[in-house]
């Protein structure tokens, strides 16, 4: 049983607590249940289960801390582990970045739990893959996927009385689709809190008729294109982008958000004003926990307003050192959209390219946030607002930064790992060389 | 915590790191690293009970990995320690073939009850996958090795070195860092000891200790006045040896152009976080790269990963054969090219090989995971294809009786399967040295050390960076270079390989967390060769402004 209810949680932890001989102390109590199943050549191969949970211990004397785990949650074991992170603390060199442990702190409820997601059986998942492989090997097609899902508690508790509890589910799918002659290929992906939203055969058919499509795709010169980013070709250039609004390092100008002369670009306007960027662990399509690992409540906040940069995320040190409130970073983010619809990009697009993904995204130069990696999985060209061929893949290398002041539309939200992210439209998207890869 | 969280907890960013949380198993003081772990004698009955209950309930084939795996890892940056971790993981797994299909299953609970538990598991799962199986498992055989043992040769284990003595290392190299022009060090030492114990009914009882070190750092220079920043990482390789790679031996060292020293097995961390301060400050002004053709000089600790991810990758035959196309992808080095016995995929100098037994490098065990006793084989001989990477259940299919013995798995938690056995190119036959490689090429870059890397799914258009580089004109070196990237397609970069340095420059680059399956399993690996020269390569300006 990895899954404690809030009341159990709380049992445990106090009891931990009970045992602490140190300045301070901190407990983090978590565990998941999860389930997968792998197939390949339209035939399963692997499938799993797996269980775990876990008790941290973080003690301190001074600004010295050590941390100790267990898996068991007795009293003899309890005590063993925080003995034993008071021994590693007392052992520890100093940290003089260490921050005492927060006080009692107030959290939204969450929504990232759905019992129907938890009730997930082995035969669910088996039907899954079956959804993919039958429709695959009648379209002569072949399927190769993975469908996971898990539930998982999270809590934490210190000796200044914080305590913080929740529950979530995650179901998560992708599905690469191959033609049997090998030079077409699709691929889609899926993710929900509630699995009820989740359509294997829909998800499924999408990634064949992708892989159908794009048969036999014809060389065209690389070189700057209009391009339609599906959600999924740019969740990874933009989630780059906002894992890289730290503060900390645009303050010791070792990153894009720091400024010529020093200083950080906060408040300044980087990207077309059409763009907002926040994050709201309370949305309904994209929920997450209410508070992060240092017992932060995390609030509705805004990234880009209008294109200008409204917050850059600060540690708890770090805010101290800079005598401002701390920022949470936050565990996804919400791009706004337009009403445009997919069909509407394409049929407002006189020439271009439908980019289904993006992939092998490396980082080229933190300088200017410049990024390379190459399409996949169905990459199309647009003439007079139809889809007129496949093309072959490209490499690209371009800067979310770069991309943002280029955009041209924006059209409607999907969720996409665990963000909502617009369809787009956006101009002269840098393509550097082709690739033969199908 | 995802890998992005750890590569931002540590500060180093530092390419092919991955770092699953299950890795990292249970926190430990320092001393308890030293503890024995279970005597080898309760291994092999414990094991029994495994092949035993899975033989009683039907199973063909069975095998069980009694898995310790100890790690220690510590962080700093300027003059704090960040973190120092002490981990312990221990368990096992059992994997079972019945009705032609595999089951696996693993518990924490090594007892006699625990193991019979999970060993109904992974028949259970095996008999529920077997409604689905449409391609029974077919092992080539493997002779009954009865009870052995191998060690990594190590001469000094980490586990006896004070962690104060490494913090205080660590430190050092940062302060000479800054001392030399620096404005940020972060710097890492990653130790890893896997004592595994494997044991299947074929009859082999298999005990293994396995050591491996990663020393690391990315040091930062800025430039206030333009906003502009650069780093440059450390030149040494994560190795499959003890601590003894830390000594920074004199008669390890290479010297490389423009003051850069080059490492082979043993590693000057201070002296090479000097020089980086230097060269980081010197990437500020350095002349940015003119876009064109240029003949390449790369040096091992560069060619390493190229060798990885466009000769490693593309030949493990689970890719070509479809059954990573959800998340790796495929390959283009397919059987009906191998099959013609002459695809070209390089020039005639071009010899690369495979090899699990190769002394100091990440991939050396005596056995693999699935109890088969390593070797040596060629990839590609005189530039032709004859050979991938293939495991017991897969030689079948490229008509094959013997595994190479490249099965792995990261834990105990983990199912083994197919990885990446160290791969190398061979040095060149004739005495030539890296002086000698530059004094011939007319237009060129030298490029050494790591950078960014991104590859197709099949493994034929790549783009790679470097750490530093500098311009060769008419024979000489002439500066420092920056923004340079090349692209290039494996099969046409290959074929341009022009020139190997002798056995003398030869060195290894290694990968220690390499990704790979769903759900991911990471392993380490090393790549050989001496330095390399590839004419004609497509290099382009990366500086943009925003």
């Amino acid at each position: 049983m990895a899954i404690y209810s809030k009341e159990e949680a709380k049992q445990i932890m106090e009891k931990a607590l009970s045992f602490s001989t140190a300045d301070a102390c901190e407990v983090n109590l978590s565990g998941s249940e999860s389930g997968n199943i792998r197939y390949a050549r339209n035939t399963v191969s692997t499938a799993g289960h797996r269980s775990n949970q876990t008790l941290v211990v973080q003690s301190n004397f001074g600004k010295k801390s050590g941390t100790a785990t267990i898996d068991e949650f007795d009293d003899e074991s309890l005590k063993k582990v925080v003995k034993r992170a008071e021994e590693l603390a007392k052992l520890s060199p100093e940290n003089p970045e260490f921050m005492a442990p927060l006080g009692p702190q107030r959290y939204d409820e969450s929504i990232t739990y759905v019992d129907k997601t938890a009730k997930i059986t082995p035969e669910y998942r088996a039907e899954v893959a079956n959804s993919s492989i039958e429709p695959a090997a009648a379209k002569d097609v072949t399927a190769a996927g993975f469908f996971n899902d898990s539930t998982g508690f999270s809590a934490m508790m210190n000796s200044s009385g914080l305590f913080a509890y929740n529950q979530a589910t995650d179901a998560s799918f992708t599905v690469t689709m191959r033609s049997n002659d090998g030079t077409g290929s699709g691929w889609v992906t899926r993710d929900f809190n509630d699995v009820s939203k989740f359509n294997a055969v829909e998800a499924s058919t999408v990634a064949i008729d992708k892989a159908v499509m794009s048969k036999e795709a014809k060389a065209i010169e690389p070189g700057k294109y209009t391009v339609i980013l599906e959600p999924a070709a740019s969740v990874g250039l933009l989630g780059n982008m906002a894992f890289a609004f730290n503060a900390r390092t645009a303050d010791e100008g070792r990153s894009f958000m720091s400024k010529e002369g020093g200083g950080t670009k906060m408040g300044e306007k980087i990207v077309d004003e059409r763009v907002n960027i926040w994050s709201d662990p309370l949305n309904p399509e994209v929920p997450t926990g209410t508070w992060n690992g240092s017992g932060q409540p995390l609030k509705k906040t805004s990234w880009i307003e209008n294109g200008v940069v409204k917050n850059l995320a600060y540690g708890r040190y770090w805010a101290e050192k800079k005598g401002v409130d701390p920022v949470p970073f936050p565990n996804g983010f919400i791009m706004q959209g337009g009403d445009a619809s997919l069909d509407d990009l394409i049929k407002g697009t006189k020439k271009g390219i439908l980019v289904t993904r993006l992939w092998y995204i490396r980082t080229v130069d933190p300088q200017t946030l410049l990024y390379t990696g190459l399409t996949r999985d169905g990459t199309f060209y647009i003439e007079n607002g139809k889809i007129k061929h496949p093309v072959k893949n490209f490499r690209f290398n371009e800067s979310p930064i770069i991309m943002l002041n280029n955009l041209e539309t924006l059209g409607k939200q999907v969720r996409i790992d665990g963000n909502l992210v617009p369809y787009m439209k956006i101009r002269d998207f840098t393509f550097t060389s082709l690739s033969d890869a199908v | 915590m995802k890998r992005r969280d750890f590569i931002q907890y540590t500060g180093l960013g530092a390419g092919a790191l991955m770092m699953p949380s299950l890795l990292l198993g249970n926190d430990i003081p320092a001393e308890a690293l030293l503890n024995p772990g279970m005597d080898v004698a309760i291994k092999k009955k414990m094991a029994d009970v495994a092949l035993n209950t899975a033989k009683s309930l039907g199973a063909t084939y069975a095998d069980a990995r009694i898995g310790r795996y100890l790690n220690q890892y510590v962080f700093t940056r300027e003059d704090k320690v960040q973190n120092v971790v002490n981990t312990e993981s221990f368990g096992i797994g059992i994997r079972v073939i019945v009705k032609g299909t595999w089951g696996f299953a693993s518990t924490n609970s090594v007892t006699e009850d625990g193991i019979k538990k999970a060993t109904d598991q992974a028949v259970a799962i095996a008999k529920a996958n077997s409604k689905f199986q449409k391609e029974e498992v077919k092992l080539a055989p493997v002779k009954s090795h009865g009870e052995v043992s191998w060690k990594t040769p190590i001469k000094k284990d980490f586990k006896d070195v004070p962690v104060s003595e490494k913090v205080d290392l660590l430190l050092s190299a940062n302060a000479a860092a800054l001392e030399n022009g620096a404005n940020y060090v972060n710097s890492g030492l990653f130790m890893v000891n896997e004592q595994k114990y494997f044991a299947s009914t074929d009859g082999s009882y298999i005990d293994q200790d396995v050591h491996r070190i990663w020393p690391t750092f990315t040091v930062t220079a800025i430039d206030k006045g333009t906003g502009k920043f650069k780093s440059r990482q450390a030149m040494s390789a994560p190795m499959g040896m003890g601590y003894e790679y830390m000594d920074g031996l004199a008669s390890e060292k290479l010297k490389g152009p423009e003051g850069l020293n080059l490492y082979r097995g043993s590693y000057d961390i201070i002296e090479d976080a000097t020089i980086a301060a230097k060269q980081a400050k010197a990437r500020l002004t350095a002349k940015s790269v003119e876009a064109g053709k240029y003949d390449l000089v790369l040096e091992p600790n560069h060619l390493g990963l190229t060798i990885h991810e466009s000769v490693g990758h593309p030949l493990e035959l689970d890719r070509v054969l479809g059954y990573e196309a959800n998340y790796a992808g495929t390959s283009f080095a397919t059987l009906d090219k191998w099959k013609t016995k002459n695809f070209k995929y390089g020039s005639d100098i071009v010899n690369l090989v495979a090899d699990k037994t190769q002394v100091g490098s990440l991939g050396a065990v005596g056995y693999d995971d699935e109890g088969v006793q390593t070797k040596k084989w060629d990839l590609v001989r005189n530039g032709v294809l004859t050979n991938y990477q293939a495991i017991r259940d897969q030689v079948h299919m490229i008509d094959q009786n013997e595994s190479h013995g490249c099965c792995y798995s990261q834990s105990w938690n983990d199912v083994q399967f197919q990885r990446m056995p160290n791969v190398s190119l061979e040095p060149g036959k004739e005495k030539y040295s890296i002086d000698d490689m530059i004094k011939d090429v007319e237009k060129g870059i030298y490029i050494a050390g790591r950078g960014s890397y991104s590859i197709d799914q099949q493994r034929y258009n790549f783009q790679f960076g470097g750490t530093v580089f500098f311009e060769i004109k008419n024979g000489k070196i002439v500066g420092m270079l920056d923004d340079v990237a090349y692209q290039s397609n494996t099969q046409e970069f290959w074929n341009s390989c022009a020139k190997i340095c002798d056995k003398d420059d030869y060195r290894m680059f290694g990968s220690f967390f390499d990704g790979k399956g769903q759900p991911s399993q990471v392993s380490a690996v090393s790549h050989g060769s001496s330095t390399t020269r590839f004419n004609g390569v497509n290099v382009i300006n990366t500086g943009r402004k925003i």
